[in-house]
């Protein structure tokens, strides 16, 4: 007898761990198993539980795209007590892994279309998956453009892969901080403003984005203002999670359970779910 | 229908130790004012006429299991790892093991794990921990001669003596229950001489059902129910209302035989630890509380809002019209404030759609 155990989590090694700012922190993990390693496939969007024994387990996206398979890359905001305790490992530490769980963002609906991802702070992490999942799949996609913002440029996280975003030819990037800062080289403003600035044309385009609540809110106002419809807006939703499962029962709005059926969701779907955000 | 054999009361005691060979029996005992399921004793006494406060469900959902265990340590320097110290993890699944019988659930309380079933046990996702013990978990119950003024099992697809999720129906008669028996397990259980196959009260018993069934009266009908509390969820007003007596305690949650929602949590001590299952209440704050401080259900409004639509709305939604409470009255009866969900939803359903 043995079925398989969905709470059950797969031994893994921090490989790499890497500061992203004052209070992120990126660990690219590989799991204990080779041959488990070698298969593991996900899709971008797609979610990790991440145990820390004794502590307990919480939700990050996998951020590294299903492309590059060298290890699983989670960024990680500290906010509470499991958080506070993975940014207190080092490399070689061991830790456990629930993964994949939830929907992938509708990455095949969106072949052929222009891409534009609007992030905020720790909310470029499940766009920077999509994002390189696209780079590498270059053709298969229209224009992409990324516009990532930040309080301060200190609060960006993978400015080691901006210089090269910003200098490739096939995707235009715009980052904007929200006050002014010495020697900050690009835009000054919250992101619908400069979103609003940018003024993308919603032609056969896809808006993604994420970030704080507040930050979205005001996002998703500014793309229907420049004309974009409901279902060409996709966002991450986020929720309070225990088993990532469908089970538990605490992630919810209505009868749609964020950790199977989102994270990601068109905007359309959205304004079908009960307002409980 | 499968033929009827009779159990006689003087000789249930002695079918229990029976029983005990190769089971764990849970069985309704008197405690203080309460009547709970514990581990049957010989000897000890049983309390089958008033209804369990307790529901049954403990019995496929225990409110804390081990789900794994794990224990740290540190491998002994390598050579390749430039002679430092590995830290290993240790981590052991424990599967449920053991066999169980309830004896003297009622029908609505054996139901229960049916709702759990079609969200544990499913196509894209099985819980282990929970079928293991459904799988190995006999019931016997006991319809329902005297239902309660809080019971309405009839209007949400049961009975009286309703034998969905039970192995054995025992229906009482005069110095014993008639027994039938609704699963093959069931069947096999009544094999024991203790069943008398001699004895027929079957006329008796079939009186007592329908006397049960006459006393819970006309049934609500709840199949608008689900669109009306949709409708509903951006009324505000309405579900303070609701609301207004509620403490949050959870009570509901707890007593109830269909409530699933669960908490995971780690316990350590020293190098060793155990991630633990917990029953959880969706009717606390800090069950949707979010590391940022923000909480989508941040009154007792939106939670008791989240309950009742859950059981009325979301799950009959997404499972086939079944809906998620088996009409025990457990809530209704053990709510400190009077809280009556039968009449919650009965208000959604006659509320005004020109108010909406
Ligand atoms: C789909 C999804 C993707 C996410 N991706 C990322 C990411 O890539 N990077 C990142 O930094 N954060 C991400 N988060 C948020 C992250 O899960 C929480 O910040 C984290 O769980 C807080 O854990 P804690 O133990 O430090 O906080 P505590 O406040 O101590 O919380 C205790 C426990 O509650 C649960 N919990 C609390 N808040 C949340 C929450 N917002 N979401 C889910 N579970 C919660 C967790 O089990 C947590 O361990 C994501 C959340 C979701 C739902
Ligand atoms: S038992 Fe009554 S008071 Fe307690 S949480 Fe439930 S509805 Fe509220
Ligand atoms: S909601 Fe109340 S009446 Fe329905 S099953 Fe639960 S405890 Fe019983
Ligand atoms: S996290 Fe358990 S149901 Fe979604």
């Amino acid at each position: 007898m043995s079925t398989f155990n969905p709470y059950l989590p797969e031994l893994a090694t921090i490989q790499e761990i890497i500061q992203e700012t004052h209070n992120i922190k990126t660990f690219r993990v590989v799991l204990n198993d080779e041959e488990k390693m070698k298969n593991f496939s996900f899709e971008p969007g797609q979610v990790g539980q991440l145990s820390v024994f004794g502590v307990g387990e919480s939700t990050f996206v996998i951020n590294s795209p299903p492309t590059r398979m060298d290890y699983l890359q989670f960024s990680v905001m500290k906010t509470g007590e499991v958080t506070e305790r993975l940014h207190a490992l080092n490399e070689g530490d061991q830790i456990g892994v629930r993964a994949p769980l939830g929907k992938c963002f509708p990455y095949e609906e969106m072949k052929g279309k222009d891409i534009i991802f609007i992030g905020g702070g720790i909310g470029m992490a499940p766009l920077r998956t999509l994002l390189l999942y696209m780079l590498d799949n270059r053709s298969d996609y229209g224009d992409i453009s990324l516009l990532y913002g930040a309080r301060t440029p200190n609060d960006m996280a993978y400015s080691y892969e901006l210089e090269e975003w910003l200098s490739r030819d096939d995707m235009k990037t715009t980052l904007t901080i929200d006050a002014e800062y010495p020697d900050w080289q690009h835009k000054v403003g919250l992101i619908p403003n400069v979103l609003l600035e940018m003024n993308p044309s919603p032609k056969n385009c896809i808006a993604v984005t994420c970030g704080p609540p507040i930050m979205i809110k005001f996002t998703i106002q500014a793309l229907t203002k420049l004309g974009f419809e409901d279902s060409q807006i996709v966002t991450t939703l986020e929720k309070r999670m225990k088993c990532g499962v469908g089970i538990c029962g605490r992630c919810n709005i209505g009868t749609s359970y964020v950790c199977k059926d989102g994270p990601a969701y068109t905007y359309e779907q959205l304004k079908q779910l009960p307002n409980e955000l | 229908m499968s033929q009827q054999k009779f159990l006689a009361s003087q000789s249930i005691g002695s079918f229990l130790e029976t029983l005990l060979r190769e089971h764990r029996v849970l069985v309704p005992l008197c405690e203080g004012d309460s009547v709970v399921f514990r581990p049957f004793r010989k000897g000890g006494g049983l309390e089958l006429t008033r209804m369990p406060t307790t529901s049954p469900k403990e019995a496929t959902f225990p409110r804390v299991e081990t789900l794994m265990s794990f224990t740290q340590k540190v491998s002994a320097p390598q050579e390749e790892d430039g002679g430092k110290e590995r830290p290993e993890i240790e981590l052991t699944e424990h599967l449920p093991q053991d066999s169980t019988v309830v004896f003297g659930s009622r029908p609505c309380g054996a139901k229960g794990k049916t709702i759990f079933s079609r969200v544990y046990d499913t196509e894209a996702v099985k819980d282990p921990y929970f079928i293991a013990r459904r799988d190995n978990t006999l019931f016997i119950s006991i319809a329902c001669s005297a239902p309660e003024t809080t019971c309405f099992c009839t209007s949400v697809g049961g009975g009286p003596a309703d034998s969905t999720g039970s192995d054995i129906l025992l229906i009482p008669v005069t110095d014993g229950f008639m027994a039938e028996a609704v699963t093959e397990a069931g069947a096999k259980l009544m094999e024991s001489a203790f069943f008398d196959a001699g004895t027929q009260k079957a006329e008796e018993a079939q009186a007592v059902v329908e006397r049960a069934e006459t006393k819970l009266g006309q049934a609500q009908d709840f199949s608008n129910a689900r669109e009306k509390l949709l409708k509903l969820f951006d009324n505000e007003s309405f579900w303070e209302e609701m609301s207004a007596k509620c403490i949050s305690c959870g009570t509901c949650t707890y007593l109830c035989p269909t409530c699933y929602c669960f908490n995971i949590t780690d316990e350590t001590a020293g190098n060793t630890g155990k991630r633990v299952r917990t029953w959880d209440n969706c009717m606390d704050y800090l069950f949707t509380l979010e590391a940022s401080t923000h909480n989508p259900r941040s009154s007792k409004a939106k939670r008791l809002k989240n309950r009742v639509g859950h059981k009325f709305s979301y799950y009959p939604s997404l499972h086939e019209e079944h809906i998620a409470c088996c009409g025990c009255g457990r809530c209704i009866k053990s709510c400190p404030a009077a809280v009556d969900i039968r009449q919650i939803v009965k208000s959604a359903q006659e509320y005004e759609d020109v108010n909406i």
